[in-house]
């Protein structure tokens, strides 16, 4: 299984229990950005166009993307991910930026 | 015994306020969507328990919200805004062509007689409607597809299309409004538009009676009388009594003919209300005195009212959506403030109080009045 942390607002439009800070899905190799996004959005479609524009397919500006320390926003969304998100052993981490002033 | 249920966006959250018919006790629920920017919430005259809200944030886009209860809860519907075509191009703020790019939902508009149906008006400037409650949402790209489109030019704010009145007396007609295109007509359900800027005559822009590029800022019109309508513009309140093919300056004894709200009182088509602002530059009320000024001749001879409202140090603004007028009876007057403030008159003006003083900067406020 894939685990995902979604940012707090995220976790209430998708109306997932309070203190459960991850979900975790069922993604069919290869595990990638898209393909954890696509099945993301299939459990939760409220999501969609929330992290990735509608029109474009391209993240949101101030979404992030990050695992195992590295952050993932600008890579391929069809390069695979690390290895330890693949297995489940690292949560692959939608972050809303801080940005503000 | 009947109830007002006020729908008050804000820049961090929603609030839903109800009182009975006196409208002296409030209860406060919210905030819905906390932290999230709510330009518009408006209820169903179909079914009043039906509404819709725009919601959305810098972070993670549009959402709209949907509550079959009042507002007591809400499920997010669709927010799959997508132009219709190839989208083309509109002018940048320094007139160069710049693609339409959807960015938010200004303003919500359920039909008048279909609780599934409603209209949404967007930046960049676009009418959709929905019939499925909200689910989906197609463009009524004849709009945007006027031969002027590619004319068009953001405000300050943005480009939003922030003014949809629908005639209750024909559903075939609708009223836009642009920043800064101007107002649009359409009297075939939305296939085809015209621009009725007549006599709307704007120093700041090249052409100042140009059949384009003025700064609508809102229009309102009473449910009997759908022929007449009154418009805040950026400078100028303006009257017509042809449906938008021409219109006349009602400004009269303002301090200030710069604004944005405007509304008509329930039951005398003739009374009118704004809140002057000081200018384009200055976003507040002259002197620091927060005055609604009414007009009970259709325009021209306004009287201020001040009774409840700060007469010194107020500096705040109201927003072009955030006010609005209940039914009952002794007609009820509402808006809502950047500082947080939402004031409420039950005798049409005359005496005002808060009902809540501290919320987040106002955007939009509504009211239902139910049996």
């Amino acid at each position: 299984m894939i685990r995902v942390v979604l940012p707090a607002h995220l976790r209430i439009l998708a109306k997932i229990e309070s203190g459960r800070s991850e979900v975790a899905l069922d993604v069919a190799a290869p595990v990638t950005q898209r393909s954890v996004l696509d099945a993301l959005e299939v459990r939760y479609p409220m999501l969609c166009g929330t992290l990735r524009d509608h029109a474009t397919g391209q993240r949101r500006p101030f979404v992030r993307f990050f695992a195992c320390e590295q952050d993932l926003s600008h890579g391929s969304p069809d390069a695979p991910l690390p290895d330890a998100v693949a297995s489940g052993a690292e949560p692959f981490l939608v972050v809303g930026a801080i940005a503000g002033g | 015994m009947s109830k007002v249920r006020v729908l008050v966006g804000t820049r961090k959250g929603a609030f839903v306020l109800t009182s009975d018919g006196k409208r002296e006790e409030w209860d406060i629920a919210g905030p819905h969507f906390a932290g999230w920017e709510i330009y518009h919430i408006k209820g169903s005259s179909a079914d009043p328990d039906r509404l819709y809200a725009s919601q959305s944030s810098g972070w993670f886009g549009q959402l709209i919200q949907r509550s079959n209860d009042g507002g007591k809860t809400w499920e997010p519907v669709g927010n799959k805004f997508v132009y219709d075509g190839v989208p083309g191009t509109h002018q940048w703020y320094d007139g160069t062509p710049h693609p339409w790019e959807f960015k938010r939902v200004w303003h919500v508009e359920p039909s008048l007689t279909d609780p599934d149906t409603v209209y949404a008006g967007v930046e960049d400037a676009a009418i959709f409607r929905s019939t499925d409650g909200g689910q989906t949402w197609g463009e009524l790209s004849g709009l945007r597809g006027h031969a002027t489109g590619s004319r068009w030019q953001p405000g300050a704010g943005g480009m939003g299309l922030h003014t949809i009145l629908l005639d209750p007396t024909d559903p075939t007609r609708i009223y836009i409004a642009i920043s800064a295109a101007g107002a649009f007509r359409t009297t075939d359900g939305g296939v085809t538009w015209k621009p009725i800027n007549r006599g709307l005559v704007s120093q700041h822009i090249p052409e100042p009676a140009a059949e384009v590029g003025h700064c609508v800022h809102r229009i309102a019109l009473h449910a009997t009388r759908p022929d007449v309508l009154f418009m805040q513009k950026h400078w100028d309140v303006m009257r017509s009594d042809d449906a938008g093919d021409s219109w006349r300056e009602v400004s009269g004894n303002l301090p200030t003919d710069f604004g944005f709200v405007i509304d008509v009182h329930a039951h005398e088509p003739e009374t009118v209300y704004v809140v002057p602002i000081k200018s384009d530059s200055e976003h507040f009320p002259i002197d620091g005195q927060l005055r609604v000024y009414r007009s009970r001749t259709g325009g021209n001879e306004w009287e201020p009212l001040t009774r409840g409202l700060p007469q010194r140090d107020c500096y705040v603004n109201v927003l072009r959506d955030a006010m609005a007028v209940d039914s009952l009876d002794s007609c009820g007057v509402y808006f809502g403030t950047t500082g947080g403030q939402v004031y409420a008159s039950a005798d049409a003006g005359d005496n005002w109080a808060p009902i809540v003083r501290d919320l987040p900067a106002v955007l939009s406020v509504e009211v239902q009045t139910l049996s």
